[in-house]
């Protein structure tokens, strides 16, 4: 794998997984090797044990509070600067994608989408609660209003087909709506999840909120649907066995599925507001007040 | 019992291979405890719990919650042990022994111008009585660090004895707060003159003072219980308390406890960690044993 250039050795970059705001290799110190269509080496990435994931699960539970907590407008300005450290580093993104199979003109189409999906993603932070708000007529001396909150953490199985796209456009409406999220990137293209996981961590966005894990699906989605600290799965491809089980496991604690196989991340339905609805829950408060609409005669 | 004590000479100094000390102390995390014999040591680490409350804005009901915990650990799970005690400010001494009746689960009560320990000599005692008047099993009492710094070693002592005195029937724990003591060297002495003047128990800290519990620390005290068991055929029980809030780290501490002082020493008779969220993690880690799926703390007890 190793190439000389002239009489240097060049450096390569070790692929490892994001957790709780760190790089570390997977506790079972196994690896997979990333090809191209040609069989041609790409990387040695981590293939991911359980164990991982529940330390993920453990860092994403840990960040929840202070994440939600944070005002949305903050949450929306750390978007727009994971976008802008998105930018800076487009070459980079560009390269990975060509390597992984990509032409030059649609690895540069996809990298722009992804900048330009976060930006989207920034701006509804702080604007969706008042879209899916609703203030409530009740027939009680009660202001009543329903407003949506973030579920807690999200499980997500990355789509396995656009690597970087796609795990953007399922990550930036997690983040964006409060929640935080354990993310398993593309098994056959994992190089950009891991350095899209340097973006991350270089945009102020506070460790555990997003951990990316590479490795299996197969072994690694059962353990993503029946974690009782996990308060939903998200899962982007259309194979019924899978999405059966996922439903199944799930039902264990009551963990809402959400299944995206028949977006098509790479246009216009690719992203939206209800995308962030997906992943809360609607609480609805009774306020007591005197009387109601300021008249004796109520409703 | 033994009939002549022969009390050592406190002043002569004590060495501990420090380096020494801590690379023992790193060989007990590096056994693999699985399966059937994973369940059993959580099974008994629970049971080894003294499950701990010292707040200031502690009140009666946190303390009956806490009881109430102690006695329903998780009641899902059928078969569980309960905890060892419940430790608690004299004050609250009886509330404890009234909601646990006859459950077998202690009152510990912790004693002597707690955790400062800057008080007078009779206020001390007092304050021991009072707990043990009011129903205390056990008394966690704290040495005064700052006498023993000045290397005033017969103040420590004495002190020790006199509230071994006041606590009658009680089994006394000497707290020595190792995170003040700072060296091995210290803890080693404070142990030796504990357990010489009368401690049953000698425990590590007062869960007030940063670093608390640690591995090294522990296993400078369980040699020191050794030493002293072979000179004079008594055992002293150790317990350490602080920091020790994860099941691993507590199965460590078992499989050191079983190394050095073997297996009679493995129950709660002999053997307490002070902690609060320990039960939590332990209870959460014997479902996922059982249920086979990693828990979430939504599902269990809050305190």
């Amino acid at each position: 794998m190793a190439t000389t250039t002239g009489n240097r050795l060049e450096v390569l970059k070790t692929y490892k997984i994001y957790i709780g705001g760190q790089f570390p290799r997977t506790e079972s110190g196994r690896y997979y090797i990333a090809t191209n269509s040609k069989k041609e080496k790409l990387a040695n990435v981590c293939l991911s044990s359980r164990k991982d994931f529940r330390d993920a699960v453990g860092k994403a539970r840990g960040a929840f509070g202070g994440w939600s907590g944070r005002a949305a407008f903050n949450r929306g300005q750390i978007l727009y600067r994971i976008a802008e450290m998105l930018e800076g580093r487009k070459a980079q993104f560009v390269d990975e994608l060509m390597k992984q199979d990509s032409t030059k003109a649609q690895a540069e189409k996809e990298v722009s989408l992804c900048i330009d999906r976060l930006i989207y993603y920034s701006g509804w932070c702080d604007k969706f609660q008042q879209l899916f708000s609703s203030v409530n007529p009740v027939a009680s001396s009660h202001f009543n209003f329903s407003n949506p909150e973030p579920m807690g953490v999200i499980a997500t199985i990355a789509p396995q087909g656009d690597s970087l796209l796609g795990l953007v456009s399922v990550i930036a409406p997690i983040i964006a709506g409060g929640n935080t999220c354990v993310a398993l990137a593309s098994n056959t293209k994992p190089l950009c999840a891991v350095t899209f996981a340097e973006v991350l961590n270089s945009s102020d966005l506070p460790g555990g909120v997003v951990n990316i894990l590479t490795g299996k699906v197969a072994e690694l989605a059962p353990f993503f649907a029946d974690h009782m600290d996990v308060n939903a799965t998200v899962y982007c491809e259309s194979d019924a066995t899978t999405q059966k089980m996922i439903k199944e496991k799930s039902a264990l604690n009551v963990k809402r599925v959400v299944l995206y196989d028949k977006v098509k991340w790479n246009d216009a339905g690719g992203q939206s507001p209800y995308f962030i609805m997906d992943l809360q829950e609607i609480k609805t408060t009774w306020h007591p007040i005197e009387n109601i609409g300021g008249a004796k005669a109520g409703y | 019992m033994i009939a002549t004590k022969i009390i050592p000479d406190f002043s002569a100094p004590v060495h501990i291979d420090q380096v020494g000390i801590e690379e023992r102390a790193s060989r007990f995390t590096k056994r693999s405890i699985k399966n059937e014999s994973k369940i059993n040591g959580l099974k008994l680490a629970l049971n080894m719990i003294d499950l701990t409350t010292l707040e200031g804005k502690d009140t009666q009901g946190k303390v009956k919650q806490l009881c109430y915990k102690a006695l329903h650990l998780h009641d899902t799970y059928p078969g569980l042990p309960t905890v060892a005690a419940i430790c608690v400010y004299p004050s609250m001494v009886k509330t404890a022994k009234i909601a646990l009746r006859d459950s077998g689960v202690k009152v510990a009560s912790v004693a002597t111008a707690f955790p400062s320990g800057q008080s007078t000599r009779d206020i001390k005692i007092r304050d021991t009585k009072y707990a043990v008047q009011n129903g205390a099993d056990e008394v966690d009492m704290v040495i005064s660090r700052g006498k023993f710094l000045e290397g005033e070693y017969n103040f420590i002592f004495d002190e020790i004895a006199a509230i071994k005195e006041a606590c009658g029937e009680a089994r006394l724990k000497v707290i020595l707060e190792t995170g003040e003591l700072v060296t091995y060297d210290k803890v080693r002495k404070a142990s030796d003159i504990a357990m010489y003047a009368g401690a049953d128990f000698i425990k590590t800290s007062t869960g007030k003072i940063s670093p608390a519990a640690t591995m090294p620390v522990t296993l400078v005290m369980l040699e020191a219980i050794r030493d002293f068991y072979y000179k004079t055929g008594k055992k002293i029980a150790m317990k350490p308390a602080g920091g020790i809030s994860k099941s691993k780290l507590a199965l460590h501490y078992l499989v050191m406890l079983n190394e050095v002082l073997g297996e009679d020493w493995l129950n709660n008779e002999w053997f307490r960690f002070g902690a609060s969220s320990l039960a939590n993690d332990i209870l959460m880690q014997l479902m996922k044993q059982k249920t086979g799926v990693y828990q979430s703390a939504d599902y269990f007890s809050i305190d």
